[in-house]
């Protein structure tokens, strides 16, 4: 049933941190749910199918980012670093001894939480800006591994070529099959993870990011934590690094560069640090921002540039909109667009008799 | 043990030595921000850049003379920091480290395409007055730019030393840096000396832009010293200068020497990570630096 409510009226813990806190959620769900699986494939060209492939790789690695950065407080400029251990591990793995998908994605997810939690060793000692310039060394130590150990990158160019998943013996090549096998890991993230904050290890995480030293004191292994965070956080890098893998169809390190860890950084910053949806909202804005911004230049520009200035235009422009965008958003929305939501929310909750 | 070629050791280190000078030019602004403000420039890569863009252009586009250039360029970054610290770090004074350095690093991004956009994707030439004789002192063969670059440096170091260790407004910055509550009990305007912090990197960040912009050219890839300054700043201690100058040399000299001797045994490519395994080992042992002050936590 659609009805409003009259206010806030929770009176247990379990009320309060229930996944559908509104009846109507659920129908939202429900709407959402026929929306991705049933409407979006039919209506969308297989361009904008591409793009939303990536919205959906994005979402798994950007949430991934939020356990660690957004609820536990740990800054990584690591994680592309994460992504690309992800990739190779499975592409290696696909190559040499053809794993199925279902093996190799968690397989790479393993091997990049092995890889974060040594990262992660440090942040018993350092945090804060210390913490982000070892994350960063990390990056730059994996970079150079990955592309001189040729055991590892495949030799040449250090690319390794990865067949399609196939499920039952289908391959999934074109742009909507691979959607529905995105669509599938990306809800997946999205619920465990809300799960996984509602639970001990979830409010450990929150309790480390809002006063570490308070949260030792009440009995949490802030050192475990801090390792946990660090090692489910890359475990989601390494799935979005076998997943983007997977789409492409090789496994490459320089498509998770530094700037890709910034990118990620970018979306929770964007979306709201400490929550799913914030990971979410921002992985799709920053995903099709670059998209938006030559989209709109090709068409709009034309009366004011010339192709050849619109070409040159749109990668420094679209380099100044996303910088400008975190610098905006950081001053004037730092609970990024998933405040934005919540305003729009509650307006809308006790409206019209709204107090 | 086997014959160590000294000699090429020699001719290594000499080099790092000069190049690491001009790192810690470009630490200095690092740490000049982060002692005074608190806040990490994780654009000081793209300052850097950005000042190498303005004396170019000014030099190239305008025509000027290359003192007037290194002059705008300074003059430029000056007001370019003051600006900043005005619209962009002081609304976010007291928020969490990671929102200035998402700030730092949007600004890096902005900069980025700001400057290729202003003044073309092509690598630009500084032309300073210095030749390309190599400078051969006994069994060394120095590059004249290095040896320029490597004495500016150390010049301004030496100045910037003298500057907040007997200077009026110097000792005013050490007072914020130390504590800002009893600097403002003093009478010390902690905000203007905060807008100042950022004005003084930005010198710094002109003087390295037109120094680095002179050895390598300008383009965007200058940038990217700023990513060799981490090591530097977090060996020496971030909040000391002395230790912006001996890390600067150490990762210099340790760069060199890994370019010259590992370099042929993996690959090649060492001289970028090799700093950053030693600042690794650093931050393991010893998380303050060699001449950083310890940091005391209190609930």
């Amino acid at each position: 049933m659609f009805h409003s409510e009259t206010g806030v009226f929770k009176t247990s813990y379990a009320a309060d941190m229930a996944l559908f806190p509104l009846p109507v959620a659920r129908w939202a769900i429900a709407g959402l749910a026929a929306l991705f699986v049933g409407v979006v494939p039919l209506m969308f060209t297989p361009y904008l199918m591409t793009l939303l492939n990536l919205v959906l790789i994005a979402v798994v690695g950007a949430i991934g980012l939020g356990i660690l950065t957004g609820y536990t407080g740990q800054i990584s400029i690591g994680h592309g670093g994460f992504m690309s251990v992800g990739a190779y591990t499975a592409a290696n793995l696909i190559v040499r001894l053809g794993l199925p998908f279902w093996l190799a994605i968690p397989a790479g997810g393993l091997m990049a939480a092995l890889i974060g939690i040594v990262v992660g060793i440090p942040s018993l000692r350092i945090k804060g800006i210390y913490l982000a310039v070892a994350t960063l060394a990390s990056q730059f130590i994996i970079e150079w591994t990955i592309n001189h150990v040729t055991w590892i990158s495949g030799g040449i160019e250090a690319s390794i070529q990865v067949p399609p998943p196939s499920v039952f013996g289908w391959k999934l090549q074109s742009p909507v099959q691979l959607y529905f096998f995105l669509l599938f890991f990306a809800v997946l993230a999205i619920v465990a993870t809300l799960n996984l904050m509602r639970s001990r290890i979830g409010r450990a995480f929150i309790a480390i990011r809002d006063q570490d030293i308070a949260a030792e004191i009440i009995g949490i292994d802030i050192f475990r934590y801090k390792l946990y965070a660090f090692a489910i956080s890359s475990f989601y890098a390494g799935v979005t690094g076998v997943l983007y893998t997977y789409y492409l169809g090789i496994a490459n390190y320089e498509q998770f560069g530094i700037d890709v860890s910034i990118n990620y950084l970018a979306m929770i910053i964007i979306g709201g640090l400490g929550s799913v949806l914030g990971a979410v909202l921002g992985a799709a804005f920053i995903t099709i921002l670059p998209e938006a911004t030559r989209l709109f230049l090709t068409d709009f520009g034309g009366a004011l540039f010339s192709p050849d200035t619109i070409r040159r235009l749109v990668p420094n422009l679209t380099l100044i909109l996303f910088g400008g965008l975190i610098i905006f958003f950081l001053i004037v929305e730092p609970e990024g667009l998933n405040r934005l939501w919540r305003n729009i929310r509650n307006y809308f909750r006790f409206w019209p008799f709204s107090y | 043990m086997p014959d160590l070629p000294w000699r090429f050791i020699l001719i290594l280190s000499a080099n790092g030595l000069l190049v690491g000078s001009m790192y810690a030019l470009v630490a200095l602004g690092f740490v000049l921000i982060y002692k005074a403000t608190d806040a990490i420039n994780f654009a000081q890569g793209e300052f850097v850049m950005f000042a190498g863009f303005l004396a170019a252009g000014a030099s190239n586009l305008a025509g000027f003379p290359w003192w007037i250039s290194a002059l705008l360029a300074l003059l430029g970054m000056v007001v370019f920091a003051f600006g900043l610290e005005r619209v962009v770090l002081r609304p976010l004074l007291g928020r969490p480290v990671i929102a200035v350095v998402m700030a730092t690093l949007g600004l890096g991004f902005v900069l980025r395409g700001t400057a290729t956009l202003a003044f073309g994707g092509g690598t630009q030439t500084i032309p300073l007055p210095v030749g390309d004789e190599p400078f051969l002192l006994g069994p060394l063969i120095l590059p004249p730019i290095e040896l320029v670059g490597a004495a500016v440096s150390l010049g301004f170091l030496a100045a910037f030393g003298w500057f907040f260790l007997k200077s009026r407004i110097g000792v005013a910055m050490r007072a914020v840096a130390s504590n800002q509550q009893v600097a403002m009990a003093m009478g010390i305007n902690v905000r203007r000396y905060f807008a100042l912090a950022w004005a003084l990197a930005g010198v710094v960040s002109a003087l390295g832009g037109v120094l680095w912009g002179a050895m390598l050219g300008v383009d965007n890839q200058l940038a990217l010293v700023g990513l060799k300054v981490f090591p530097v700043m977090i060996l020496g201690g971030l909040d000391s200068i002395l230790g912006a100058v001996v890390g600067g040399l150490i990762v210099g000299v340790v760069e060199s020497l890994s370019a010259g001797f590992l370099d042929p045994l993996v690959g090649g490519g060492t001289k970028d990570f090799i700093p950053y395994l030693l600042m690794i080992a650093v931050l393991m042992v010893r998380p303050e630096g060699i001449f950083g002050r310890r940091r005391i936590e209190r609930v």
